[in-house]
């Protein structure tokens, strides 16, 4: 299959081992990963953060740039769910007809990673291996804009080498909320430090998500008390090979 | 503290407050994490719930629709059975007709059935002025009224408090209890009954909301768990009810839905203990005077908001609250209204206006946007939705005036407003990110970066987007 890479603005310019490992699974998979080049931002900081108007002209440079795509891929789930659930809001507010039905086309096409491989590429296997201990947290909008369910366990389950062991109360949301981060940092900071209490009773080695924005955010709080546990993008997992 | 929120802060602030208020937490923690898993095991039991929600909806979503008619046919229905209908349009009108018949009742005090409705219009502080008493029936409504206190949730008011500090407060305010009294809770409750008992006996007017108000029949619904609600519905000369205008049902038909989807919700119960509902006046049973005031308060303003409205299908239930993890860690008094967790930061806002006063623009910023609450809310009011809705709202309103956030906003959005602009945005991330990093990580950093680095370290940005790999490969 010929698959669109969609980066994101925020895994481009900081996480950029996360699309190297996405490249990498599906390549390994036998998939053609195309990147195209004119790709920014699916404007999900603007639009959650109240600025409706000035997320217009990204989403209509967002379909300007994967309108050829048949299946888009992007390694994160918020900003998958932005585009599907809120682009056509976005469409809406700026009263172009002609960006609204652009959007209808587009946004059905646009996948998370784990959504692709395992409803789309059907698999949960993907040769991966992964000799470590580690905890997945599903992050909000993966969980309950995507649904997400079972998919991304499925696929970690399958990892060889790798010790999954549950998160308690992995459901609950680990605070990081874009820009609630800052505007309510401390509330932000006490979900997040319950957040790192529970991920450390796991005695995980590794806490793993489809967002490197919530991991960022947990990593952030990990790192700051001296703890040892790394946080890790469910495709890096994905991409682990023996050797 | 007293009953009013007038000069709240913002939401941000109070929050931080609250934060260090590690009993508060305590005390929430447990409270909310028992009835979210006693709804959890009741909604499990009904196997077309998801059904239900649906039909919760759209009969609310109907009724809203058409709700120029329905009030008008309750109105009717309301006036034939021997009640008085009066329309109110802000808390100030809604006070002064209650203020009036007290008066004309001849009374200087009232007993209170639990209402939102009367603590949204700040009734009882109205009437205090008029030199009218009022006394709350219901048992954590009193403790609050007592510890001269705010509610902080919609179905227990004083979830913020404890046992112990019950009783300290029921020490403290009610007359002839003595340092025997224990924090048993049926003790508790024992103290509360005597005090109440009083009252009900000599009270000539009884103020009550409702939860419902069926329009074909006219008869208003109150769903309670103590039955001091039936008490005060039954024994007094003259009932009050002050009720939404959101607040119909078309028929008992429509009622039948939302009675299954309110106490599971709520208590976490299948059913709730009393269920008192009246139609107008009884000869010979009951109040012999009816009057309900039908309140505006704003929410024809939101009945105009095509996505704000859905906020209006909210049956008070609560269970938004219970499993919304920035409530469980603020409480309610930091959303600075009588309507605090997720449905209060989409419905203040919208019945005061988003730039009324300091905390109604930072109420729908209060959130995540994690969806918990649209996940457990019986008549599906997608609340994330609102909230972001309403953050537009609030940006929009204040455009024109110079903002730090803006400037940012737009500055981000330049440079999202190409590629070519976007690997200059990166390239100054990584010499940034270099500068500032120590031993492979950001720490702490003054500023507008204070708020993210003061208990986060960061990453040092890489040198290589993954662009430049890209192209590289
Ligand atoms: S918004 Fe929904 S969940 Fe929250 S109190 Fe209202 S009805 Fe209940």
């Amino acid at each position: 299959m010929r698959v669109a890479l969609f980066i994101t603005c925020f895994n481009d310019t900081l996480f950029p081992a996360t699309g190297q490992a996405v490249v990498r699974v599906l390549e390994r998979l036998g998939h053609e990963v195309v990147f195209p080049p004119d790709q920014t931002c699916c404007g999900q900081m603007h639009f959650n953060t109240g600025y409706q108007r000035e997320c217009v002209p990204l989403v209509r440079s967002f379909v300007d740039t994967f309108a050829d795509a048949d299946v888009v891929v992007a390694p994160s789930a918020s900003c998958v769910g932005m585009v599907r659930d809120f682009h056509g809001r976005v469409a809406e507010v700026s009263g172009d007809r002609g960006l609204a039905a652009a959007v209808a086309e587009t946004a059905p096409r646009v996948h998370e990673f784990t959504e692709f491989l395992v409803d789309i590429a059907g698999v949960t296997d993907v040769g991966a291996y992964f000799p470590h201990r580690v905890t997945y947290h599903p992050t909000c909008h993966g969980l309950r804009l995507l649904k997400l369910g079972d998919r991304p366990q499925a696929l970690l389950r399958a990892v060889e080498g790798i010790d999954l062991v549950d998160l308690p109360d992995a459901t609950e949301c680990c605070g990081f909320g874009g820009t609630f981060a800052v505007k309510n940092s401390d509330v932000s900071v006490a979900m997040g430090t319950d957040k790192v209490a529970r991920v450390l009773a796991t005695g995980a080695e590794v806490l793993t998500a489809a967002d490197n924005s919530c991991l960022m955010h947990v990593g952030g709080l990990l790192s700051r008390s001296k703890s040892s546990v790394r946080v890790m993008h469910l495709a890096e997992i994905l991409a682990g090979e023996r050797g | 503290m007293t009953g009013t929120w007038l000069g709240m802060p913002p939401f941000p602030e109070a929050a931080r407050k609250a934060l260090g208020d590690t009993q508060l937490r305590t005390n929430l923690r447990k409270a909310t994490g028992t009835i979210r898993g006693k709804r959890a095991a009741v909604v499990a039991e009904r196997a077309d719930w998801e059904a239900l929600r649906v039909a919760g909806k759209e009969i609310k979503d109907r009724t809203l629709h058409n709700l120029d008619t329905y009030l008008e046919q309750l109105e009717r229905n309301v006036t034939a059975a021997g009640g008085v209908v009066h329309w109110a349009r802000d808390a100030a009108e809604a006070n002064r007709i209650v203020i009036d018949l007290v008066r004309a009742a001849d009374a200087d005090e009232v007993v209170k059935v639990k209402s939102m409705a009367t603590q949204e219009i700040e009734l009882n502080e109205a009437l205090a002025e008029a030199g009218i008493a009022a006394y709350e029936t219901d048992l954590a409504e009193l403790i609050v009224q007592l510890g001269h206190d705010r509610p902080s949730h919609i179905l227990v008011p004083a979830i913020h408090r404890n046992r112990a500090e019950i009783r300290d407060i029921f020490l403290r305010e009610m007359p002839g209890v003595t340092e025997a009294l224990t924090d048993d809770p049926a003790e508790l409750a024992a103290a509360a009954r005597a005090h109440l008992r009083r009252k009900f006996l000599t009270a000539k007017v009884a103020v009550s909301g409702a939860n419902f108000a069926v329009a074909d029949s006219g008869t208003l619904v109150v769903v309670e768990s103590e039955g001091n609600g039936r008490m005060c519905l039954t024994l007094p000369e003259v009932l009050i009810s002050v009720v939404g205008i959101e607040k119909l049902v078309p028929t008992w038909q429509d009622l039948e839905v939302m009675l299954q989807l309110l106490p599971r919700s709520s208590t976490g119960e299948r059913m709730n203990p009393y269920t008192s509902t009246w139609t107008g006046v009884t000869p010979g049973d009951g109040p012999r005077e009816f009057h309900l005031i039908l309140l505006d308060n704003g929410r024809t303003d939101a009945l105009a908001d095509d996505i704000g409205r859905q906020a209006l299908r909210c049956i008070r239930c609560s269970a938004c609250l219970n499993v919304c993890p920035v409530y469980e860690r603020t409480g309610g008094h930091a959303y600075g209204s009588v309507y605090p967790g997720p449905i209060g930061a989409i419905l203040t806002p919208q019945l005061r206006g988003v730039t009324a006063d300091e905390v109604s623009p930072t109420l729908p910023f209060a959130s995540t946007l994690c969806g918990a609450c649209y996940e457990v809310c019986p008549v599906l009011i997608d609340i994330p939705q609102a909230l972001v809705h309403l953050r537009a709202k609030a940006v929009d309103a204040k455009r024109g005036k110079p903002s730090a956030e803006r400037a940012a906003m737009r500055v981000a959005q330049w440079f999202f407003g190409s590629s070519r602009r976007l690997r200059v945005a990166q390239r100054l991330v990584a010499t940034g990110g270099r500068v500032l990093s120590r031993r492979g990580r950001i720490g702490r950093l003054p500023g507008p970066l204070k708020g993210w680095s003061g208990a986060r370290d960061t990453a040092t940005p890489p040198r290589r987007t993954f662009r430049t790999w890209w192209e590289s490969r």
